[in-house]
């Protein structure tokens, strides 16, 4: 006897395991977390196309100045400025924040949990909704009568405030709307990650059974949560100066400027560790499979991301050393700023720790895991003269800060996100990718960072300031020298992005092609790899969800005959 | 290192050159030293057939002691760059030496005006030399300049002085420097500014006193 279909779906998401639902229900409409997670990867993967495509065009011009960008054509300074501005923002709020965050934190944190969902599986779809809407709304703003907003994506006014100054009337207030709708997609993201991992985890986990990634998303979602309010406030205040005719910002009738780059980098330095922290949950989870090893000091691990976490709500004004700020202020966030290098390199030195004693295997994520540990080494270090206020007077606003910091977002977002990819597309789609493309991949990938960074290293130390269009205009900035280094840079980044056509035709291809994948084919010892791969809708059997009885690190312990010993065995 | 790419011409610069050049010798130190340890440690422990890994939690004595110190010599090296950083900002930021004139530099989208002293010293006085997009000043002195803006945040930034300021609208921000070297430098815009930022240049003379003297005789009235 066949009952109405109408019936079933009165009954909530969950009760609809198992049955057949159409295209539209199972995809989009979806509230189980792993499709959840699925469309915020595709998104995220499907802005980065915008993300990568941004640098192309305006390294090109600069190699190249005046030319005609092949797939382009003529860059002028307006759409310089959009191109650059647009992509800090969806590098950093459209592809970092979604794939990092909340496609891992979706995908993994039920399963690594041991939950069947998310605590509020329906927030969670609007969630995504929101950012989808958020993803619209940038898109849109790219071509808009006048263009895209170019103001750098601090957007410090009065310039995106006044569209006298800016001209870009539509641009600089969709772009606005699309920060903040974003916002509000990861808030909710976040009260549900944290919500799902405090109250859903497997009968006998403990909080430090918990697996490293679960942890650092939450740390993270805590660390947005608590800063991002004054940022939405400011956005609030800067969307009326553009449109409503306030004055927040506007000193002519006795705004203050300033104000909107304390909120701006009150939110801004955390987001750095924000996104940092899943990196680095993500290479914990890599290194120890890979080498076999129980993470070094996981405790020390923890406490580090949350003494990094904590320190950094106390450094925002290093960007602001020079805006016009109170001199003697600068003294009391230069000793915070270089603080941080103390939790941040225990961090990396308990991780490099972890290798010790290790059985290595250099499988494609291994080697993301163990470039991201090399790379970031490099944007690490790079950030003390940049903390240091003294030499932060010549360095700042140089190429040297966009070195800096690539070399710390380059590993977080790209390298930390292909770690993720590689390791779990198995679990993600039930088959596995391809071992050879994957290290051409990364070989390409690894080599030509340094191809593109390096030499604007050297071009900020020679005084090379951000955000210009053609340093021709500049008699010191147009040596053939220099121009050299501009050019090695483009080519690099050329080569880096046809680099990037290896991994998607790998990912798709693999996707449906790829050899078949058992339930843990890194033999590691997470719950995640105890289900089918891909995992069923409810992630286990309903009597068969599992409980834990150790931490998630066990590889190689005396006496077993295999060098893992997974979570859920009881002994 | 930086004095190899860009010539120091101001009495900072060099204290800023030191300190850039002694930060990255620490940390330049430290990053051999950690990237050697983690090659070491994957060629040493990289697969073998038939060897296993080690049992190790982190919390063995002889084992911390590797993160432990090097974690104790960071808060030292801290302490020296931050000792040394306060030091340079101090004199560079914090106080401002006697002058010897005061000049004002106003920007605007996309442009540096500039006023200089005439021949009596004063500004506000009518002998003010007033110029746009050059600047002139005579090696030796030392200058106050009080930075404007008219409109949006703009930043007066001299490479071969090593200086940097933001320019706020509704603000008087005053900051010193003393050329040490004749010659003709750039100033750039450093925060951007608009769809002009990447033309907005200016360039400043720096003069011996005769030259600087005949400038400003050449120019008596404008």
């Amino acid at each position: 006897m066949s009952e109405p279909a109408s019936v079933h779906h009165d009954h909530g998401a969950h009760d609809d395991h198992g049955h057949d639902q159409s295209f539209v229900s199972k995809y989009l409409l979806s509230t189980d977390h792993k499709i959840i997670g699925l469309q915020y990867l595709l998104t995220g993967m499907f802005m980065a196309l915008f993300g990568g495509f941004f640098p192309y065009v305006f390294r090109m011009q600069l190699a190249f100045p005046g030319l005609s960008v092949p797939f382009y054509g003529v860059v002028s300074p307006t759409e310089y400025n959009a191109l650059i501005t647009n992509h800090g923002s969806v590098m950093i709020f459209w592809v970092a924040m979604p794939v990092l965050i909340a496609a891992f934190g979706n995908y993994l944190i039920p399963l690594m949990i041991g939950a069947d969902d998310m605590v509020f599986p329906r927030l969670n779809r609007l969630s995504y909704q929101i950012f989808a809407l958020s993803a619209v709304i940038i898109i849109i703003s790219f071509i808009v009568p006048q263009g895209g907003f170019g103001g750098a994506w601090t957007a410090y006014p009065p310039l995106s405030a006044n569209a006298d100054y800016n001209l870009t009337p539509w641009g600089s207030t969709l772009w606005l709307i699309a920060v903040a709708v974003e916002f509000v997609a990861f808030l909710i993201g976040g009260i549900n990650f944290i919500t799902t991992a405090m109250n859903s985890r497997a009968p006998g986990m403990r909080w430090f059974d918990v697996p490293m990634i679960v942890w650092m998303i939450c740390i993270a979602s805590i660390l947005f949560m608590a800063s991002v309010g004054p940022l939405i406030a400011g956005a609030v205040m800067l969307g009326f100066d553009q449109n409503l005719g306030t004055h927040f910002f506007d000193p002519k009738a006795g705004g203050d400027p300033i104000l909107w780059q304390h909120l701006f980098w009150f939110f801004g330095h955390p987001e750095v560790y924000v996104v940092l922290l899943p990196a680095t949950g993500i290479v914990a989870e890599v290194i120890t499979t890979f080498s076999r090893k129980k993470l070094f000091g996981y405790k020390t691990i923890l406490y580090t991301a949350i003494g990094t976490g904590i320190l950094s709500f106390f450094v925002w004004a290093h960007h602001q050393f020079i805006a016009g700020i109170d001199p003697r202020m600068a003294n009391v966030f230069t000793v915070t700023t270089v603080l941080i290098s103390i939790p941040i390199a225990e961090m990396m030195f308990l991780f490099i720790g972890t290798l010790y004693g290790g059985s290595i295997r250099f499988k494609p994520p291994m080697l993301f895991a163990l470039s991201f540990i090399a790379l970031f080494m490099i944007g690490g270090v790079t950030g003390i003269p940049l903390g240091a206020s003294g030499s932060d007077i010549y360095l700042h606003d140089s190429y040297y800060v966009i070195a800096h910091f690539h070399y710390t977002f380059f590993p977080i977002a790209i390298i930390g996100s292909f770690t993720a990819l590689y390791y779990w597309f198995p679990k993600m789609f039930g088959r596995m990718m391809n071992e050879t493309l994957g290290y051409v991949h990364f070989w390409v990938t690894a080599v030509t960072v340094n191809g593109i960074f390096i030499p604007l290293f050297v071009l900020g130390a020679a005084g090379q300031h951000r955000r210009i269009y053609n340093y021709n205009h500049f008699a010191e900035l147009s040596t053939p020298d220099l121009q050299a280094l501009r050019i090695v840079a483009t080519v690099s980044l050329v080569i880096m992005l046809l680099g990037q056509f290896v991994f998607l035709f790998n990912f798709f291809y693999s996707m449906f092609f790829g050899e078949r994948a058992t339930k843990n084919p890194w033999k590691s010892c997470t719950l995640e790899w105890t289900t089918e791969s891909p995992p069923p809708h409810g992630n286990w059997p309903v009597d068969e969800l599992p409980t834990v009885y150790r931490g998630p690190y066990e590889y190689a312990v005396e006496g077993r005959d295999e060098d893992y010993w997974p979570q859920n065995v009881p002994n | 290192m930086i004095e190899r790419l860009v010539l120091p011409a101001s009495t900072f610069a060099g204290d800023i050159d030191f300190l850039f050049w002694f930060i990255h010798m620490m940390v330049g130190g430290w990053f051999l030293l950690v990237q050697g340890m983690f090659w070491y440690l994957l060629f040493r422990y990289r697969y073998q057939e038939g060897v296993k890994s080690q049992y190790v939690t982190g919390k063995e004595k002889h084992l911390k002691r590797w993160v432990n110190i090097p974690h104790a010599l960071i808060i030292l090296c801290d302490v020296a760059v931050i000792f040394f950083a306060v030091q340079v900002w101090y004199n560079v930021k914090q106080v401002l030496p006697e002058a010897d004139a005061t000049i004002r530099v106003v920007s605007q989208q996309w442009a540096w005006s500039f006023v200089h002293p005439g021949e009596d010293g004063e500004l506000g006085t009518d002998d003010d030399i007033k110029t746009v997009d050059e600047l002139h000043v005579q090696e030796g002195s030392t200058y106050h300049f009080q930075l404007e803006s008219r409109d949006v945040l703009h930043s007066f930034s001299v490479p071969v002085f090593r200086l940097k300021q933001d320019a706020v609208p509704g603000r008087v921000i005053t900051g010193w420097f003393e050329p040490t070297k004749a010659g003709v430098y750039d100033i750039q815009c450093a925060e951007m500014c608009g769809i002009g930022h990447g033309i907005m240049g200016a360039r400043i003379h720096v003069e011996t006193a005769e030259q600087h003297a005949a400038w400003v005789a050449s120019n008596k009235g404008s």
